[in-house]
C-alpha cells in the first residue's frame, strides 16, 4: 500500500513536470512580450505548437543517420528523467534516492552530448557550428556546476537533492556566503544551460550567433517537438532546482499526506511564475553577449563556485 | 585449502606466462608462415582468458593470503620472486582481459599487418612482460621485467618503423622509457639500504624515514609517472601509442599505463608504509595538472589515434588525483575515505582499461578500412561502418563520464571521495583538494567536448574524401573484440556494486580500510558512504531512461504523424556544395582553442586574405605552440647538445693528457673523500 501510494506520488510528479513545463515557457514569453508592450501569444501557445509539430511530417535530410532519429527520445528521457527526480512539490520520492545531484548533471549532459552529435549528423555548417559552441559553453558551465553541487553538498553533508533540501527547510540555515555565492553562480548556469539571454537567444532562428537553435536546426516535426519539449522541460528543472534548494518554503517532507502535497504543490507553482516574471525581467533588461564574452560570464560563476566551495572548505560557517 | 589455492593461483599465472613465452618463440618459427597470425593471436587470447578467469577467481574467492614462488634465475643470493596477492590479481585481471581482447581484435586485425612477422612474436612478449611485472616480488625482477615489458613494446612501436614519424616516436620513447627506468633503479636503490635487501617483503618490513620515503615517492612518480603518461614526463606518450598497430595502441593505452599506476601503487601505498600528507600534494597537483592538460592536447588533435592518447593522460591524470586523496586520507588515518578514493581510483582503472581499448579497436578498424587517421579525411562512416561506430558511440559515451555507463561511475566516486576532504585538517590540502576537484571538473566536461569532436567528426556528417565514401564493415572478429568491450562497459556502469565489492580486498589489504559492503543496498544501488549521504543506482537510470523513452516513442508513433519524407539538408535555405564545408576537427575546436588554447598553448589564428581583386583563396593557419615541449624538452635536449659538443674534444686527446686527466681525477675525488669524511 506504501508502495503503491509513493509510486503514486512520484508518478504524479513526472506527469506535473511534463503539464507544467509548456506552461512555463509560455508564461516567460507571454511576460516578455508585456514588457515589450507587445500583446504576445497566448500563454498555452506551447502547448499548440507541440501538437502543429506532432501533426506534421518529418522532412529528414537525405544522409541522416539513425542517430539523428533516436537523439530526440534520448534527450528528452533523459531530461525528463533528470526532471523527475527533482523535489518540486514534496521531497524523499521513491526514486529520489536514484541519483543524486552529480548524477542530474551527468543525465543533463548527456542529453546534450547526443544533441550535439546530432547537430553534426547532417553534415552542415549550421550544426557544426552550434554544436562546437555548445560543448564549449557546456564545457564551462558544467564545472560551474559541479562546483555548486560540491557547495550545496558541503552545506548539507549530502549530494542527494531531498537531502539537501530537508536540510535547507527545516533547520535554521541563515545567511551563508558561500550560498549566496552558489545561488548567484546557478543562476548564471541556468541560463546558459537553458540558451537563455544573455548567452544565447531562444526566439531568433536566422542569427549567426545563435547555438543552440543552428544546433537543431535541421529536426522538424514530431522530432522537433521532443527536442522543444525537453528544452521547455530544461527550462522547469533548472527553476525547480533553485527553488528547492534556495527557496524550500512549503515545499512537502515525504509521507505528510495529501494535504501537505497540495499546498506543496500550490507553492510550487507560485514558486515558478515568480521565477518565470523574473526571467522574463532579467532577458528584457539585458542584451545578448558576443560568443566569446559567454567564457568570460560563465567563468564569473565558475569562480563564484569555486570560491563558495573553498569558504566552506576553509570554514564550515561561512 | 586456500593457501593450497594461492599456491596454484600462482602457479597457473607463471604457465600462462610461460604458455606467452612459448607462443612468442613460436611466433619467430612461424611468422613467415599464412596462417601464423591466427595461430599465434588464437592461442595468446585463449591463453590470456584463462589467466584473467584465473586471477579473477582468486580476487572474488575472497582468500587474503597472498603466495609466491622463488625462481632460481636473477640475483644469485636473491632469486626471482613472484608472488600474487589481491591487488596484482586485480591488475592482472586489467592486463589479461585486455590481453584477451586484443588478440581477438587481432585475429581480424593482424590479418592486414603489412609486416605480420615484425609484430607476432613481441605481442605475446609483450604481454607476458606485463604480467610478469604485476607479480614481480623482489626488486630485481620487477626492473627486469619492466624493462622487457619497455623493450617488447618498443619494438611493437617500431613494427612499422618505415612510416613517417613512427622513428622518431621510438627514439623518443627510448629515451623517455630508459629515463623512466633509471628512476625507478634509484627509488629501489634508496627503499633496499645499504644492506642491499632486494625483496619486497623486507623493503615492506623496513622503516623508511621520511626523507628517504618522499624521495621515494618523487623518483617514483619520475619512472612510474613516464610510463603512465604523466604531465610533463607524457611527451613520448602521443607519438608512441599511436604508432603501434590498433591493438597493440589498446593495449598500450589501456593496459601499459595501468601497469605503472600498478607500480606506483605497489611502491607507494605497499612498501612505503605510512605515508605523509605532503607526499599528497604534490600527486594531486601532478594528477591535476595531468587531467586538464591531457583532455586540452586532444581537444587540439586531428589525428583520431593521437586524440585518443592524449585522452589517455587525461585519465591517467584521473587516477592519480584519487590515488593523491587516498593517499591525503591515509596520511590523517581517515580510512574509510581513504578506501573510497583508492576504490575509485581502481574502479578508474578498470573502466579506462575497457573503454581506450574499445575506443582504439574502433581507430584501428577506421584505419583498416579507409587507411585514414586524419579525421579531417573522415566523414560519414557510420552509413558504411554501423557497428563499428555504434560501439565507438558507446566507447565516446562511458569516456566522457555520462550515466548510465561505466565512466560516469568512477568520476562520481572521485566526486564522493573530494566531499569528503573538508575532514582533512591540513590547510595546505584544504585549498588544494576543491581546486582540484574543480581541475577534475573542467576535464570531464572537456573529455564529453573531445569524444563529441571525435565521434562527430569521424561518423557523422558527410564523407569527406574518397577512403571515407568508399569504407565497408571490418570482419567478425575485430567487432566481436569491440562488442564484448562495449557490454562491459554498459555492465559496469549498471552493476558497480558488485565491482566495489570485488575491490574490497584490495583495500583492505593495502590500506587496512574498506567501503561498505555494496551488495546490501537495495536494488543495487551504491552509497559510498550511506545512502543519506549519496547514492547512486545505474541499472534503475537506465531502466528509467528506456522506459521514458520508450513511453515517448509509443505515444508519439500513437498518436502523432508517422509521415516521414527524406529530402536535401535544408541548412537554413543554404546548401553546401563540397563536404569540406563541413565543420572539421580543428574549426570545431575552435571555441575551445580560443578559451583555453591562447592562454595554454598560445593559439594564434592567422588569416591570409588576398587583396580585392586577387583570385587566390584565403587561407586559414593556425599556430599551436606545445607548451611543455618547447619550455622543457628542447631547452634540455638543446642543453645535452651543447654539452656534449663541447665534451666531444675529449675524445682527440694525446695520450699524455689523458693520463694527466685520470691523475687529475684521481686527485680531485681523493680530496673529496678526505673533506667529506
Amino acid at each position: 500500500m506504501v508502495v503503491i501510494s509513493d509510486i503514486l506520488v512520484q508518478g504524479v510528479q513526472m506527469l506535473l513536470v511534463l503539464l507544467l513545463a509548456p506552461l512555463l515557457t509560455g508564461f516567460v514569453r507571454k511576460i516578455k512580450a508585456r514588457l515589450l508592450r507587445r500583446r504576445g501569444a497566448s500563454v498555452f501557445q506551447p502547448y499548440r505548437d507541440l501538437l502543429r509539430l506532432l501533426r506534421k511530417e518529418v522532412v529528414l535530410a537525405d544522409n541522416a543517420s539513425w542517430l539523428f532519429r533516436v537523439t530526440p527520445y534520448i534527450t528528452f528521457a533523459a531530461i525528463w528523467v533528470a526532471a523527475a527526480l527533482v523535489p518540486t512539490f514534496a521531497t524523499g520520492l521513491l526514486f529520489n534516492w536514484t541519483a543524486d545531484l552529480i548524477a542530474i548533471v551527468a543525465l543533463l549532459g548527456s542529453a546534450r552530448f547526443f544533441l550535439a552529435l546530432a547537430g553534426m549528423d547532417v553534415g552542415t555548417s549550421f550544426g557544426g557550428i552550434g554544436s562546437s559552441r555548445e560543448v564549449m559553453i557546456a564545457a564551462l558551465a558544467e564545472p560551474a556546476m559541479l562546483l555548486i553541487v560540491f557547495c550545496m553538498a558541503l552545506v548539507a553533508g549530502s549530494t542527494q537533492l531531498s537531502t539537501v533540501a530537508n536540510f535547507l527547510a527545516s533547520s535554521y540555515v541563515g545567511l551563508r556566503v558561500s550560498l549566496g555565492m552558489a545561488l548567484i553562480a546557478l543562476i548564471m548556469v541556468a541560463l546558459a544551460e537553458n540558451a537563455r539571454i544573455p548567452v544565447d537567444n531562444p526566439a531568433t532562428h536566422l542569427e549567426l550567433t545563435m547555438v543552440h537553435e543552428a544546433m537543431v536546426l535541421e529536426y522538424s516535426g514530431r522530432h522537433l517537438a521532443m527536442i522543444e519539449f525537453g528544452a521547455f522541460l530544461q527550462l522547469l528543472l533548472y527553476i525547480s532546482l533553485i527553488a528547492c534548494v534556495f527557496v524550500p518554503w512549503k515545499i512537502a517532507l515525504f509521507g505528510t499526506g495529501p494535504l501537505a502535497y497540495a499546498i506543496g504543490a500550490g507553492a510550487y507553482i507560485v514558486k515558478l511564475a515568480v521565477a518565470g516574471f523574473l526571467l522574463a525581467l532579467f532577458e528584457t533588461a539585458t542584451a545578448k553577449m558576443r560568443v566569446f564574452r559567454i567564457p568570460q560570464f560563465l567563468g564569473a560563476a565558475l569562480m563564484l563556485g569555486l570560491l563558495g566551495t573553498l569558504l566552506l572548505f576553509v570554514s564550515r560557517s561561512f | 585449502m586456500s593457501s593450497v589455492l594461492a599456491v596454484s593461483a600462482v602457479t597457473l599465472q607463471m604457465s600462462c606466462v610461460a604458455a606467452l613465452l612459448g607462443i612468442a618463440i613460436l611466433a619467430i618459427v612461424l611468422s613467415r608462415s599464412h596462417r601464423a597470425s591466427a595461430v599465434i593471436y588464437g592461442a595468446t587470447s585463449v591463453v590470456c582468458l584463462i589467466a584473467m578467469l584465473g586471477s579473477l577467481y582468486w580476487l572474488i574467492g575472497g582468500n587474503t593470503n597472498a603466495s609466491g614462488v622463488t625462481l632460481p634465475i636473477g640475483l644469485p643470493w636473491l632469486g626471482a620472486h613472484f608472488r600474487l596477492d589481491a591487488l596484482a590479481s586485480f591488475f592482472l585481471v586489467v592486463v589479461d582481459l585486455g590481453g584477451a581482447a586484443a588478440s581477438l581484435y587481432g585475429l581480424g586485425y593482424g590479418r592486414h599487418d603489412p609486416a605480420p612477422h615484425r609484430v607476432l612474436p613481441f605481442f605475446p612478449a609483450f604481454l607476458a612482460g606485463m604480467n610478469l611485472v604485476v607479480m614481480a616480488d623482489d626488486a630485481f625482477s620487477y626492473l627486469l621485467c619492466w624493462e622487457f615489458m619497455s623493450l617488447a613494446s618498443w619494438a611493437l612501436v617500431m613494427a612499422h618503423h618505415r612510416e613517417p614519424g613512427n622513428a622518431r616516436a621510438g627514439y623518443v620513447y627510448l629515451v623517455m622509457a630508459s629515463f623512466g627506468t633509471l628512476a625507478l633503479l634509484l627509488a629501489f636503490g634508496l627503499l633496499a639500504g645499504p644492506t642491499g635487501d632486494y625483496g619486497f617483503a623486507a623493503i615492506r618490513a623496513a622503516q623508511h624515514t621520511p626523507y628517504v620515503a618522499t624521495l621515494a615517492l618523487i623518483l617514483m612518480l619520475l619512472g612510474a609517472g613516464s610510463k603512465a603518461g604523466l604531465v610533463p614526463l607524457h611527451v613520448w606518450l602521443p607519438l608512441a601509442h599511436p604508432a603501434a598497430p590498433s591493438h597493440v595502441s589498446a593495449l598500450m593505452s589501456g593496459v601499459m599505463t595501468k601497469v605503472a599506476i600498478y607500480g606506483f601503487i605497489r611502491v607507494v601505498f605497499d612498501l612505503l608504509g605510512q605515508p605523509t600528507w605532503s607526499a599528497s600534494v604534490i600527486v594531486l597537483f601532478l594528477g591535476g595538472l595531468t587531467a586538464v592538460m591531457g583532455i586540452l592536447y586532444a581537444m587540439m588533435e586531428k589525428d583520431l589515434k593521437r586524440l585518443l592518447a592524449y585522452s589517455t593522460i587525461e585519465n591517467v591524470g584521473i587516477i592519480f588525483v584519487s590515488l593523491g586523496l587516498a593517499l591525503a586520507f591515509q596520511a590523517n588515518g581517515l580510512k574509510l575515505a581513504a578506501a573510497l578514493a583508492f576504490t575509485a581510483a581502481l574502479f578508474h582503472v578498470l573502466n579506462h582499461s575497457f573503454f581506450k581499448s574499445l575506443l582504439f579497436f574502433g581507430a584501428g578498424a577506421v584505419l583498416t578500412s579507409t587507411g585514414e587517421r586524419d579525421m579531417d579525411k573522415l566523414g560519414g562512416l557510420i552509413h558504411r561502418m554501423p557497428f563499428t561506430s555504434f560501439a565507438f558511440l558507446v566507447g565516446c559515451v562511458a569516456i566522457s563520464a555520462l550515466p548510465p555507463f561505466n565512466g560516469f561511475v568512477s568520476e562520481w566516486l572521485i566526486f564522493q571521495a573530494v566531499l569528503q576532504s573538508p575532514e582533512l585538517p591540513q590547510w595546505a590540502l584544504k585549498i588544494m583538494v576543491p581546486a582540484v576537484g574543480a581541475l577534475l571538473a573542467l576535464a570531464a566536461a572537456l573529455a564529453a567536448a573531445c569524444f563529441v569532436k571525435a565521434f562527430g567528426v569521424t561518423f557523422l556528417g558527410r564523407p569527406r574524401g574518397a577512403a571515407a565514401e568508399t569504407a565497408g564493415e571490418v570482419d567478425r572478429y575485430s567487432l566481436s573484440a569491440m562488442f564484448i568491450l562495449a557490454a562491459f562497459c554498459l555492465l559496469a556502469g549498471i552493476l558497480p556494486g558488485p565491482v566495489i565489492d570485488a575491490l574490497s580486498p584490495i583495500s583492505i589489504a593495502i590500506l587496512d580500510g574498506r567501503m561498505p559492503i555494496q551488495a546490501n543496498e537495495a536494488w543495487l544501488s551504491i552509497a559510498p558512504i550511506a545512502e543519506s549521504r549519496s547514492s547512486y543506482n545505474g541499472l534503475l537510470v537506465l531502466v528509467f531512461i528506456t522506459v521514458s523513452a520508450s513511453l515517448a516513442n509509443f505515444f508519439i508513433h500513437r498518436f502523432a504523424s508517422h509521415a516521414l519524407r527524406r529530402g536535401p539538408a535544408w541548412g537554413c535555405g543554404f546548401s553546401d556544395s563540397t563536404p569540406a564545408a563541413q565543420y572539421s576537427a580543428e574549426s570545431f575546436a575552435q571555441p575551445i582553442r580560443r578559451v583555453f588554447g591562447t592562454l595554454v598553448f598560445h593559439a594564434r589564428d592567422h588569416v591570409e586574405m588576398p587583396a580585392p581583386g586577387d583570385t587566390r583563396p584565403a587561407r586559414l593557419r593556425i599556430e599551436l605552440h606545445d607548451p611543455i615541449w618547447e619550455g622543457i624538452y628542447a631547452p634540455t635536449a638543446g642543453a645535452i647538445g651543447f654539452a656534449a659538443n663541447r665534451f666531444n674534444n675529449l675524445q682527440f686527446l694525446t695520450i699524455r693528457r689523458y693520463l694527466s686527466l685520470v691523475f687529475a681525477t684521481l686527485v680531485t675525488l681523493l680530496l673529496v673523500l678526505a673533506i667529506w669524511s
